[in-house]
């Protein structure tokens, strides 16, 4: 079995882990083949809006930013496309400022972005969503701390425990080094499949830069 | 699309962060079942962190089988229009840490002790916290339950619910610290 590619609870450079990380070991239970955690919810295509996966297209008018495509497959562990699995999205607007009470960085709210969207995968587990870039964000961790620019996702495996939220990153930021969130992933080859690709066949010309970003789930305790 | 036993390096885990407030919540994420249902049971709780303060920045989701143990397989996860039951909710934590799901209590599944599983997504969580909720009153099952009873006995109580005046249960869940609730391993 691969070394466990995800973060420690603990992590001291991102303080808010402080009084959250749990203390005490984590047993690791013997799940038998009924066990409720190896099946999860389902969705439908009924119950998702039809522009939930353009996020340039929630308002009357165009957002501000870089417009561009963000696609990728959902795939477990051996490789095999998750179908239908619920991909949900939220961003910061161009400027780097959430639709959100508590982020009062004194950066200008777009009206015409909200940043959320969601998709269900088709059947080869692809997900596809137009947007505009994120932006970089200050934040209050340390002195002078900054977000690099990201897109959170969440992700429904066919199973509970595959259950995954992530953030996905542009190539080459500078705030790579200085993130401590980025950073508490101890494998830079696990840090680097946050970052997504650009991708010139999923560019559209005259229209919108593409980024690929394949998300790879757990495999469940029966398979592992 | 079967490639064996060949593995793909997984997507590392980051934390829902304090923003997810306008993305995650949907209307109808804590009624599991409808609150009309009759056998509707309400599920509250507080998450607190390791100084005893309340979480007002985390998000519960609970996946559990139907009240005769039958595990949902329909879709519906997110829309249920007033009826029927998915068996999955989300609910954000409020200013004082609270959480609420109206359900039903799930049936037994496969021999084991009835019980909801729950994962809980914070700012400061670089990955989700993974428990079991279960039942005070089943006390046979939860003592012939192979997961619960391989929990150390002392902290065995923390995967079980209070039973409330209103028939409900209440179960709080403490990230670290005194009474730490016990998470497992995935």
């Amino acid at each position: 079995m691969a070394t466990d590619p995800h973060p420690p609870y603990l992590s001291p450079g991102y303080k808010s882990t402080a009084l959250r990380a749990p203390a005490r070991p984590l047993p690791m239970p013997k799940l038998g083949p009924d066990a409720i955690e190896l099946t999860g919810p389902v969705f439908g295509h009924q119950e998702l809006g039809a522009l939930d996966h353009d996020l340039t297209r929630q308002h009357a008018g165009e957002p501000m930013g870089e417009r561009i495509i963000v696609t990728g497959r959902v795939l477990d562990s051996r490789g095999r496309p998750v179908r239908g699995a619920l991909v949900e999205v939220w961003q910061t607007n161009a400027a780097g400022r959430y639709v959100h009470l508590v982020d009062q960085h004194p950066a200008p709210l777009d009206p015409n972005f909200t940043g959320a969207g969601r998709c269900l995968t088709d059947g080869e587990g692809r997900y596809r969503f137009v947007t505009i870039k994120p932006g970089a964000y200050p934040w209050r961790n340390h002195h002078n701390a900054w977000r690099p620019a990201h897109i959170h996702f969440s992700v429904f495996g066919t199973a509970f425990t595959q259950r995954l939220v992530t953030q996905m990153y542009f190539p080459g930021d500078p705030l790579f080094a200085h993130d401590p969130i980025f950073q508490s992933i101890p494998d830079e080859r696990a840090r680097e499949r946050l970052v997504a690709r650009f991708d010139l066949d999923t560019t559209v010309p005259e229209w919108a830069l593409g980024y690929q970003w394949d998300i790879v789930l757990d495999a469940t305790p029966m398979e592992a | 699309m079967e490639t064996g036993h060949e593995t793909l390096p997984v997507t590392p885990s980051q934390t829902v962060g304090p923003f997810f407030g306008y993305a995650l919540p949907y209307d109808d994420g804590p009624r599991v079942a409808p609150q009309w249902h009759p056998d509707a049971i309400t599920l509250r709780g507080t998450v607190l962190d390791g100084a005893g303060d309340p979480l007002p920045d985390a998000i519960l989701e609970i996946w559990q089988a139907d009240a005769d143990g039958t595990v949902p397989s329909g879709e519906g996860g997110l829309l249920r229009a007033g009826h029927g039951f998915s068996g999955f909710g989300r609910c954000p934590t409020d200013s004082a840490g609270r959480y609420w799901f109206s359900t039903v209590k799930p049936g037994p599944v496969g021999g084991a002790a009835p019980y909801i599983a729950v994962l809980v997504f914070a700012r400061g969580l670089l990955k989700p916290v993974a428990t079991r909720l279960y039942f005070p009153e089943e006390t046979e099952a939860n003592a012939a339950d192979p997961v619960l009873s391989a929990v150390d006995a002392e902290r065995r109580g923390t995967l079980v619910a209070q039973r409330e005046n209103d028939g409900g249960y209440r179960f709080d869940i403490r990230l670290q610290g005194d009474g730490e609730t016990v998470f497992f391993a995935s």
